[in-house]
Parts: structure tokens; C-alpha cells; sequence
């Protein structure tokens, strides 16, 4: 029992990691598939995008072979409409509430449709958009990840010079760090962050971190604005003894190096416990066991009732042949010479629903002891709640305040996505820097009104 | 079990089916496979003289995703030698003797050539001719096909040419290619002919390639008009049969129907309407002849559930239902129900009436599934909210009668009745 890394061929490892959302095959196939849309009214499936894509629309522009409108209709409401179509919980978004649904028929494969559009988009680098003459203002962009990066396209285009400061070596955030690699490639994130770019205007400095190499008050000084959009990155600890013990490893450590290093780099346990049910934990089960690992079993502390994840993703894990124990909460983590060998857990039961409406678990006094050598913990992100407080701003355990027009409790600062939310989709971030640079575009005409 | 056996005009087929005069019964090897398929007859591609074709012949109308909902083609009558066709079409007869031969014919404008091109057939043991007055591309120009069928006093003359001669049954086909089809079919009556079919195909462009600039189907960069057939002419094809079926002239004659014929369907819709049986050639051209298994199954399966022993139990049987719009009850109105149980919420229904009709549907919003309503005073019963409704029997139209006594327009005027009160 070990953690070792270079455990498959390179022919395996290619296998293990390719796309599990293939693309359509033809043009052809993507038709068969668009032709079922129904152009529905007011559509069910653009009330459920949190960019409000107007799905009928672009679907609508596929079956005429007008794809670069089909493009623009996808990215003009979502730039990173591309990726999300890769990384999109659709079924409980668009795809979620197509209304084949409700004839109990297969929904119109949304994501797939909006690939082949934005796929055609990034390879060709389409034009589509044009930014209007410089005017002169300058914004401050913190984390070129979805929201930064939404909210630089969408000012950039009105004029707006976007600086962008990001501490990583790549661009595209939690898009290219956070996600498992089978469902988007670090070539198209690459691809996907240039094509964002190629508008003009925003300009990426790289390896700049807020609170290191840049501060507040210095961009507060030389930008008209800042746009906070570092993300949530900290993984919640799960404060029980063990836990510094060699072999238990954070989800978010563990994927970022997936995405990283390549995979025969990253060492991976013969038998893996990972704790939490959400999305994270699910791409690092999954991706531990296409690393090699023998057994991987996701320890969730309820019931699949209240599991964040969707059942789509738990199928994966499922599929995967990953175990799951339910109503299991860790308690300890046991090793030998500095390595883990055993998780104790408490076995829970459900007693009253708690804040978020979910029932919360207690224990019930038994415990269940699973052998392992590594442990993952994916129960949670918690926000960079020093480097908030550090800057004075308003925050809640961390996490950014805005008022409605997404202003932070500092003049010319304002702030969205993971790091405001404490986490949602790629998605809901994108839309959260549209609404920042619409913010940021009042607040700069509001105030060149009064000077 | 229906009987599904057919007698046109004498001439036998153990089903109503018949292909067309097309490029499916232009050689012995198609019409023995169409035989062994199943088909009850065909009309043999029609013979004639000095034809050339060229290529490409064919062209498409695609449509929502579906291939070949339109068809057309430049191609002309048989361009194989003559004395072939006429070796092949005995040996077809000889093989299958129970299916219909008739065979189609187009010849130069004369009398004696005519005569000649009959004896010629005759003697093959064929069950029958069909003239050809409609081909509507290539011939014309020499005056023959649609340029005959386009002149009733020509048509009239032909047929008698063709009736002094033929011993055989004779079927006169004819181009849609005119404002009515009566007055040709009428005048082939009056020459003489024992049967009509219909429709021709239409004269068309199917569309344009973006990329060459020049429309389809393409021959060195150059183009005309085909001749447009398949499910898109269903329509017009079933029009022009009524009208025939309709005419105190023409519906004494038997009707072969042609014009978009692809499932049992239709071909119910083109007898009901008239046909004594039909002629199918599109619907071969996409899917080959196994076709012919699910039209006889289910026809049949129809007949049974209907109570139709033979095909003469409803051949014409909707023909007196096809009235003059002032003949309409005034008083017969309906408006639309939504079944909220079925609804799916796609909102189709309340655009299409909110954009371009009566505005009657009333919305609610709702996230992310809004709720539509009929707003039944406003609802003039037009129908396109059923029409438009992706599900089922979701939009019901119900009945809300006016009076109680049938109301015409005639009778409305005669009383000096309010306009517009609904």
C-alpha cells in the first residue's frame, strides 16, 4: 500500500482523461438534434441559465448553418459560453427544464448544441465582437478567472482599458485549475482565455497576486475601478486529529495538480477516501481512480437527498466504480510511521433540517473504520477571509458584501463570483462579471456626470 | 382481412398500388424487383423518340431537418432504345401476369406516329396505355408533354388520334402546369380517353446554391425548371383530383391519383378523394420499393378497423364534403381548450396567436414555466394554436355554436345579419 505516482501507460492515461461529453460527429448529427427544438416562447431553458442565453435562438441559427450567429447569440450573453458547455450542470439548468421533459422525451442536448457553435467560434477565431475607441478610463481587474474575465470582455468593449491581475501562470480561474480534466482540456482553456483576449483591450499580468505583488490601495490609486474576482480557493478543514498526517490531501490541491503537473506526476493512493459529496469531490474521485487508484470511496456524511452534487455527476463517480458510504462523518484519521493507514467515521442519521433546509446529520454513537492511504477532503471551500479583512472590506467569514449594484463597502471597488457567493458554477460567476461591469459602467458615467 | 385488389379500367392488380411513369419502371431489371416487392402494377417510363439527357437531373427541397420533402427533375421520357423497352415490357408481362403493365407514351406530333407507337406497345401484351401530357421540361419545346396537356382543343385532338388506334384501355394524364385542370381533362373525355391520372409534375426551382450562385439541379453552370413532385405536392395534387372527381364530365371517368403519394396515408386520402387507385414515385426514389409492405398493411389494417371490405366500400367517399364556402354554417363555431395537464409550457400557441392571430391566449408568468389560458370571448375558433401545439390532442377545439340552425352566408345576406359581431 503506497502513494505512487506513474501508475498507468501513457495510452491509459489518454484513455482515462478524454472528453466524456464527445462532441457531435457531423454536422448532420448536430441538425437531427437542433431540428427537435421546439423555439419555444419565453423558454424554460433561458430562464435557467444564469446568463440567459437565448437558447431558442442559437439553436434556432444552427439549423441554417448560421453558426457564427449562433456564436455570437451564445457568447455575447456568456463569453465563457465555450467552456460552460463542457462544465455546465445543465441537467439541473438549461437541459433541466426543456420542456421534452415534461413529455418525459430526452431534452434537447443544450450543451452539446452550444459546443458545436462556440467550438467552431474559438478554433476559427471568429471576430465577433468589436470594442468601441478607447476611452481613456482605465479598470482593475483581480483574477482572470469567469468573472474577471466576463467582466473585462464586457467593458473592454464599451472602451474600457482592462488591466487584469491574476496570480497563477494561466489564465481562466477555476476553469483551468478546478474542473476535472476529462471534461475540458488546458489547451482549450488556453484557447478559450486568448479568444477573450483577442477582442483587445485587456491586457493579463500573470503571477500578480493580491496582497503579494499588488495591493488595493495601489490599483485603487492608478485605475478609475477594481473588480475583485479572486475566487474562493481555500479548503475547509475538517479539524479532526490526523489530519496533518502524509496522505490526506485537499481536493482542490489535488485537482489544481492534475491540471498542472500532467498526470503520471501526480501520486495517488492504492486505496482513497474522499470526503464530500459535492462537484470537487466528485472530479477527485473520479480522477483518483483514473490515476490508477484501486479503490475509491466517497465518505458523505447525509443521504443522497441532500447531496449537492446532481445525480449526473454521481453517476460518474458511480460508472467510475467508485463506492459510496452515506451517513458516514470522518472522526479521526489513523496512520503509521507519518502516512495514513485507516478514516474512522461516525455513522450518522438525519435529524432536523438545519439553515439551509437540509436535514442535519447526528451521530449516533457507532463507528465504521475504512483502510486507506489517502485521504481527499472536498467538504467545502472556505474564502480568503485574511486577505478580505486585510483590505478592509465588508465581508461575512470571508466572503465579499455587495450591495445590489455589486459595490463593496469601498468607493470604485466592487466584487463577484466565487469569492462573494462562497462558490457556485462557472456559470453563475460569468454572470456575476456582467453584472460587475454594468455596475462599473454606471458608477464611471455617474460619476463623470458629476465631475 | 380487406380485399385489397384493384380493377382500373378492366386492367387487375392485387393491390391499388401502381408506380409512376418515372425513372423506377424504365427497365425489365427495376420492375421485376418492384414486382417481387410487392407493387400491384406500373407504368411503364414513357416511350417515344430522340431523347438525350443530360446530368445532374435532379434536384431537392430539404425542410426542418427531413431530406427530399420536394423533388424535382429535368429528366425526359426514356432515352433507351425503343425496341428494349417493348423486349423488356412482354417479358415483364409474361413473368407476372397478375400485375398491371400499362405502359406510357409520348409520341411525335402526328397522327401516324402515334398509331404506330400503339401497335408497337400493343403487341408487348401490355394492360394498357397512359399519354403522357405532362412531362413539363425537354418535350415541350417540340410541342409534346405539357404543351399538349396545356391545350385542351390539342388534347382533344390527340386522344382521338390515340382512340381510333388502341384496343387497350387508354389513361390521359394531366399537367397541373395550367390554372385548372378541368378543361384539358374534360376535353380527353370528349376525345375519347377511358380514364384520367393526375397530377404531372409542377414547373419549379427547388432553390439556389450559395456558393455557385446557379439553382438546382446544376449542368455547367447552367439551369431550368424541374418538374416538382413528392409530400410537398400532396396539397395541390389532392386539389386538382377533387376538382376532376367534382365534375359533372370528368368524374365519370375512373382516376389514377398521382402527386406526392409516400405512405398508405396518403393514398387513403387520394381514393377517398376520388382516385380508383394510385401511382407512387417519389416515395420509391428515397426509400426503394419495400415501401409497398407497410402501404398494403396498412391500408388493410385501415379497412378492417373501418369496416371496408373492398376498396369500391369508400373510393369518392369524401368528395360531397368539399363544398362551396358560401354553402359553410355560419353558426358551427369553436374555441380552443388547453388541457393544463398536457400543456409542456413551450408557449408556441400563445405567440403564435399573441403575433399573428386574435390575441387569445392569456400568459402568466411563471419561473421557468409560464401558464397559458384561451381567453374564450376573444377565441374566433381559427384553429392555429392546435395547429402549432407540439403535443397531442394538449389544445382541443370545442363547440360553441352560434344558432342552432344551419346559417349560410347566402341566407346572412338574404337577412341583412350584423357583420362582425364575433
Amino acid at each position: 500500500m503506497a502513494i505512487t505516482n506513474n501508475r498507468l501507460t501513457a495510452e491509459q492515461y489518454e484513455q482515462n482523461f478524454s472528453d466524456i461529453h464527445p462532441p457531435f460527429d457531423s454536422r448532420e448529427a448536430a441538425l437531427v438534434d437542433a431540428n427537435r427544438c421546439l423555439f419555444c416562447y419565453d423558454a424554460p431553458c433561458t430562464k435557467s441559465c444564469p446568463t440567459s442565453i437565448n437558447i431558442p435562438k442559437f439553436i434556432k441559427q444552427i439549423t441554417t448553418d448560421n453558426i457564427k450567429g449562433s456564436a455570437y447569440t451564445i457568447l455575447d450573453a456568456n463569453i465563457m459560453g465555450g467552456g460552460c458547455s463542457k462544465v455546465c450542470p445543465v441537467e439541473k439548468l438549461c437541459e433541466g427544464s426543456c420542456v421534452f421533459n415534461l413529455m418525459d422525451e430526452p431534452p434537447i442536448p443544450i450543451a452539446k448544441l452550444q459546443r458545436y457553435s462556440t467550438e467552431k467560434a474559438i478554433d476559427h477565431k471568429w471576430p465577433l465582437f468589436q470594442r468601441k475607441p478607447s476611452t481613456g478610463r482605465k479598470v482593475a481587474v483581480i483574477g482572470a478567472g469567469p468573472a474577471g474575465l466576463s467582466c473585462a470582455h464586457v467593458l473592454s468593449r464599451e472602451g474600457i482599458d482592462v488591466t487584469i491581475f491574476e496570480k497563477e501562470r494561466k489564465g481562466g480561474g477555476l476553469m483551468t485549475y478546478g474542473i476535472a480534466a476529462y471534461k475540458v482540456t488546458p489547451e482549450f482553456c488556453e484557447d478559450e482565455v486568448n479568444f477573450i483576449t483577442s477582442l483587445g483591450g485587456i491586457e493579463i499580468k500573470y503571477e500578480q497576486e493580491l496582497g503579494k505583488n499588488v495591493s488595493l490601495a495601489d490599483l485603487q490609486a492608478n485605475y478609475d475601478a477594481v473588480y475583485i474576482g479572486i475566487g474562493v480557493g481555500v479548503a475547509r478543514q475538517l479539524a479532526i486529529p490526523g489530519e496533518d498526517l502524509a496522505g490526506v490531501e485537499d481536493a482542490i490541491r489535488f485537482i489544481y495538480d492534475i491540471r498542472e503537473k500532467g498526470y503520471p506526476s501526480v501520486p495517488v493512493g492504492d486505496r482513497v477516501a474522499v470526503i464530500g459529496l459535492g462537484m470537487t469531490a466528485i472530479d477527485a474521485a473520479t480522477q483518483a481512480k483514473r490515476l490508477g487508484a484501486k479503490e475509491v470511496t466517497i465518505v458523505y456524511r447525509r443521504t443522497q437527498a441532500e447531496m449537492p452534487s446532481t445525480e449526473v455527476e454521481l453517476n460518474l463517480a458511480k460508472l467510475d466504480s467508485c463506492s459510496l458510504i452515506w451517513l458516514a462523518s470522518p472522526k479521526e484519521i489513523k496512520g503509521e510511521n507519518g502516512q495514513v493507514t485507516q478514516l474512522i467515521c461516525n455513522v450518522m442519521e438525519l435529524g432536523v433540517p438545519d439553515t439551509s433546509g437540509r436535514r442535519t446529520p447526528i451521530e449516533t454513537g457507532e463507528t465504521i473504520t475504512l483502510n486507506v492511504d489517502m485521504v481527499i477532503k472536498a467538504a467545502g471551500q472556505v474564502p480568503f477571509e485574511d486577505l478580505v479583512d486585510s483590505n478592509q472590506l465588508n465581508n461575512w467569514k470571508g466572503k465579499i458584501a455587495i450591495d445590489s449594484n455589486c459595490a463593496t463597502n469601498i468607493p470604485g471597488v466592487f466584487a463577484g463570483g466565487d469569492c462573494v457567493n462562497g462558490g457556485k458554477e462557472v456559470v453563475d460567476a460569468v454572470q456575476a462579471g456582467k453584472d460587475g461591469a454594468k455596475a462599473i459602467l454606471g458608477f464611471m458615467y455617474k460619476e463623470r456626470a458629476s465631475e | 382481412m380487406a380485399d385489397l385488389s384493384a380493377n382500373f379500367l378492366g386492367i387487375k392488380s392485387p393491390n391499388p398500388f401502381w408506380l409512376a411513369s418515372a425513372p423506377p419502371t424504365d427497365k425489365q431489371y427495376n420492375v421485376l424487383r418492384a414486382f417481387e416487392a410487392g407493387w400491384g402494377g406500373v407504368v411503364w417510363k414513357t416511350l417515344g423518340s430522340q431523347v438525350k439527357n443530360v446530368s445532374s437531373r435532379y434536384s431537392a427541397v430539404d425542410y426542418g431537418g427531413s431530406k427530399v420533402m420536394g423533388f424535382n427533375n429535368i429528366e425526359l421520357i426514356s432515352d433507351r432504345p425503343l425496341d428494349i423497352n417493348l423486349r423488356e415490357i412482354a417479358e415483364c408481362v409474361r413473368l407476372f401476369p397478375d400485375r398491371a403493365m400499362i405502359v406510357s407514351l409520348m409520341a411525335d406530333n402526328s397522327r401516324e406516329k402515334w398509331h404506330e407507337l400503339i401497335a408497337q406497345v400493343e403487341d408487348t401484351g401490355a394492360h394498357g396505355l397512359e399519354l403522357n401530357f405532362g412531362c413539363p421540361h425537354g418535350m415541350t419545346e417540340r410541342g409534346m408533354g405539357a404543351a399538349v396537356g396545356q391545350d385542351p382543343e390539342i388534347a382533344k385532338m390527340v386522344v382521338e388520334w390515340v382512340m381510333e388506334k388502341a384496343t387497350l384501355p387508354v389513361i390521359t394524364k394531366l399537367t397541373p402546369n395550367v390554372h385548372s385542370v378541368v378543361p384539358t381533362g374534360r376535353a380527353s373525355v370528349e376525345g375519347g380517353t377511358n380514364a384520367l391520372s393526375l397530377i404531372n409534375t409542377i414547373q419549379s426551382i427547388t432553390g439556389v446554391d450559395l456558393d455557385t450562385f446557379v439553382p438546382n439541379p446544376y449542368v455547367a453552370g447552367k439551369s431550368v425548371y424541374g418538374g416538382y413532385c413528392g409530400p410537398a405536392v400532396k396539397p395541390i395534387a389532392l386539389k386538382m383530383l377533387t376538382t376532376i372527381a367534382q365534375d359533372p364530365i370528368t368524374s365519370r371517368m375512373p382516376i389514377s391519383g398521382i402527386g406526392g403519394v409516400s405512405t398508405w396515408k396518403d393514398a387513403v386520402e387520394f381514393m377517398l378523394l376520388g382516385a380508383s387507385n394510385v401511382q407512387v414515385c417519389t416515395a420509391v426514389m428515397k426509400h426503394g420499393f419495400r415501401i409497398i409492405e407497410d402501404m398494403c398493411d396498412g391500408m388493410n389494417n385501415w379497412m378492417d378497423e373501418k369496416g371496408f371490405k373492398t376498396l369500391d366500400d369508400f373510393i369518392g367517399k369524401s368528395v360531397p364534403t368539399i363544398t362551396h364556402w358560401e354553402d359553410l354554417d355560419i353558426n358551427y363555431h369553436i374555441v380552443a381548450n388547453i388541457d393544463q395537464d398536457k400543456c409542456i409550457h413551450c408557449g408556441l400557441c400563445y405567440i403564435a396567436c399573441e403575433d399573428t392571430s386574435h390575441q387569445s391566449i392569456n400568459l402568466s408568468y411563471g419561473n421557468p414555466y409560464n401558464t397559458y389560458s384561451i381567453k374564450e370571448d376573444e377565441c374566433v375558433g381559427c384553429n392555429l394554436c392546435k395547429l402549432v401545439c407540439p403535443v397531442d390532442s394538449c389544445i382541443t377545439m370545442v363547440e360553441q355554436r352560434k344558432g342552432d340552425e344551419y346559417l349560410n352566408w347566402k341566407e346572412f345576406q338574404r337577412r341583412g345579419l350584423p357583420l362582425n359581431d364575433h
